[in-house]
């Protein structure tokens, strides 16, 4: 019972660690270039969590200064995380446009393909 | 006064600098920026080096806001070492980039690439100036972002597909890096890393802190290409153009084994990673895979770029031997080992480019007899390969000195035979491009070749001859790392 509660009450935790592992795995059983990439956002997005999660307090309010509040929620994990979506969004951008090109120059966005036909050196 | 702003403008000067670029759309007028931007750098870090070696360590609040809660930059003397590292490095390499770039990237392009170029260099910086840790993560991205546009305008179609590789390994370790800095964050209540510092004593063997610590070593090992997690490397460099190929071989892994000797020593600290942790026993594994390993597929490649990647690989295990060997002359020879490394590769990697230049192949064969046509050049590629073997009288010997008196005083006499035994597998390879371009007659292709303009050829030998000069005088560089050897190990919290 002890330890199912422990498991329940950290449910947070289960949801970012099925995320991250997901994420991970897709991208490095898919051939194709924009599913890995899907798969990144997937693992990135996982960490959000893991940072947003234990920046709420239950029963905190926003950290505006007020004689009736005395517990308050950190704001400093969604500022962090604010720049970490807007790396994430740039880093998915240079992805896609990176496929885009390998697209326009194998025909392809299949590892199996473009690697099984690419001449050796 | 300005003085006091330094650590700022060395990384708000390339950033600005990498905006007036981006309003360019003619390549030399960009170039002029870039060049006038680089070559300001490294004033401003001797400078900081100056200041750190006279009056300690320097804090600067960014925005005014007070440390921990604000971001700081913090130079010692670890990281202005770094920085004269890398801004020497970029600033040496501009006037060699004109022709070079000129050659490789189409017209149009060109005041993109010193754009991203100057992005890659404020990230590089960036990471080495900054005392918080998510900073350090922004700077990272900002570096990693600019690395993969640098290769992806490389002009064999290969390039797309090493930038893509790269983009997906770098963004799971940035990743890894950022989870670890989340636990940390969660546990400590802080960013600030000498704040940090402070408040993991005491719960350092807590499940949750090595996690973090098994996370970031992971992440940031991705970035420096520790074997085996450098597949990204060869393939990146040998398609990269050749100015972005000498830039990121001589500073951006050098920069991430900089952020991992940060963690390790001084958050961390000595005791959790040395002697609760088997920290020494894997690095040292790891790193010898990589001289070996990474060493003898060097000796297979037919292509010279690819064959210098993966020398770099097996170079970056030199310097993560000095983390294994865990005592003062062994670090040292790390540390000195990241700024040799860096003139040799960069020396190395811009004779390529200049054969490259002139006959448009970097296949050995197609190098045959170059010698007699482009004497100058395949001059500074014999002597920086010499140092990359580590020939008495270059810097390459003087970092195998350092690395194996360390594992001599450790008492692994072992190691400092297995360090010789790598060293003759360099032999090797360097002995093989050597042997074609020195003894073998002129191919066709390049009968028409000579040595390169003024301008490529001479930040080339000025390396070539610091590889020489440093091998003698090492005041400034072993005298700085065993300083920051020492102050590492002393265990600064």
């Amino acid at each position: 019972m002890e330890l199912l509660h422990t498991i329940v009450s950290h449910y947070n935790h289960w949801i970012i660690i099925f995320l991250m592992v997901s994420g991970l795995y897709i991208v490095v059983a898919r051939g194709n270039m924009v599913k890995k990439l899907v798969g990144l956002g997937l693992f990135q997005t996982s960490v959000y969590l893991l940072y947003l999660s234990p920046g709420k307090i239950l029963g905190g309010t926003p950290p505006i200064l007020s004689p009736d509040f005395t517990v308050y929620s950190n704001p400093l994990p969604h500022v962090l995380i604010l720049t970490a979506i807007v790396v994430g969004v740039a880093t998915l951008a240079l992805g896609l446009a990176l496929v885009v090109r390998i697209n326009e120059a194998f025909g392809s966005i299949e590892e199996d393909e473009i690697f099984g036909g690419d001449e050796d050196e | 006064m300005i003085s006091e702003h330094l650590p700022a403008l060395q990384v708000v000067v390339p950033l600005l600098g990498a905006v007036v670029c981006a309003f360019f759309t003619r390549g030399d007028r960009a170039w002029f920026v870039a060049l006038v931007v680089s070559l300001a750098m490294p004033f401003i870090a001797f400078g900081l080096l100056l200041k750190v070696l006279h009056g300690g360590p320097i804090s600067y609040a960014l925005g005014g806001w007070a440390p921990p809660f604000g971001i700081e930059y913090r130079v010692d003397i670890l990281n202005a070492y770094v920085l004269v590292l890398v801004s020497v490095i970029g600033a040496v390499i501009m006037p060699y980039a004109k022709r070079s770039v000129e050659h490789e990237i189409e017209a149009d392009k060109q005041a993109w690439f010193y754009t991203i170029y100057l992005l890659c260099l404020c990230g590089l910086l960036g990471i080495a100036i900054t005392g918080d840790a998510f900073n350090a993560f922004v700077f990272m991205e900002v570096s990693s972002l600019a690395t993969y546009a640098l290769i992806a305008m490389g002009r064999d179609r290969r390039a797309l597909l090493a930038a893509y590789q790269y983009l997906i390994m770098g963004t799971i370790g940035a990743t890894f890096y950022v989870i670890g800095v989340g636990l940390l964050y969660s546990m400590t209540g802080t960013l600030n890393l000498a704040d940090m510092a402070n408040r993991i004593a005491g719960i350092e063997n807590s499940r949750a802190v090595l996690a973090a610590l098994a996370f970031l070593t992971v992440g940031i090992s991705l970035k420096l290409a520790l074997f085996p997690l450098h597949v990204w490397l060869p393939n990146a460099y040998a398609y990269a153009p050749s100015m972005a190929t000498v830039f990121l071989s001589a500073t951006a892994t050098k920069v991430a084994v900089y952020l991992l000797l940060r963690y390790f020593f001084t958050v961390f600290g000595v005791t959790v990673i040395y002697a609760d942790l088997p920290i020494s026993e894997i690095f040292l594994l790891l790193s010898l895979a990589a001289m070996f390993g990474a060493s003898i597929v060097a000796v297979f490649q037919q292509n010279v770029k690819r064959m210098l990647a993966y020398s770099s690989v097996a170079q970056i295990g030199y310097i993560t031997l000095g983390i294994a060997i865990a005592n003062k002359t062994g670090l040292t020879g790390g540390i000195v080992h990241l700024f040799n490394h860096a003139l040799m590769k960069a020396a190395l990697f811009m004779a390529i480019g200049a054969i490259f230049y002139r006959i448009g192949s970097v296949k050995i064969d197609d190098l045959a007899g170059i010698g007699k046509r482009m004497p100058m050049t395949a001059g500074a590629f014999v002597v920086a390969g010499l140092s990359l073997i580590g020939v008495p009288g270059t810097v390459g010997f003087i970092s195998k000195w350092y690395l194996g008196l360390g594992a001599f005083q450790q008492g692994w006499w072992w190691l400092v035979m297995l360090i010789v035994l790598s060293s003759v597998i360099s032999i090797i390879y360097v002995g093989r491009v050597v042997e074609v371009i020195w003894f073998r007659d002129v191919a066709p292709a390049s009968r028409r070749a000579k040595d390169p303009p003024l301008s490529m050829l001479l930040p080339m030998l000025l390396l070539t001859a610091a590889t020489i000069y440093f091998g003698f005088d090492t005041v400034l560089t072993a005298g700085i790392a065993e300083l920051a050897a020492e102050w590492l190990l002393a265990g600064v919290r």
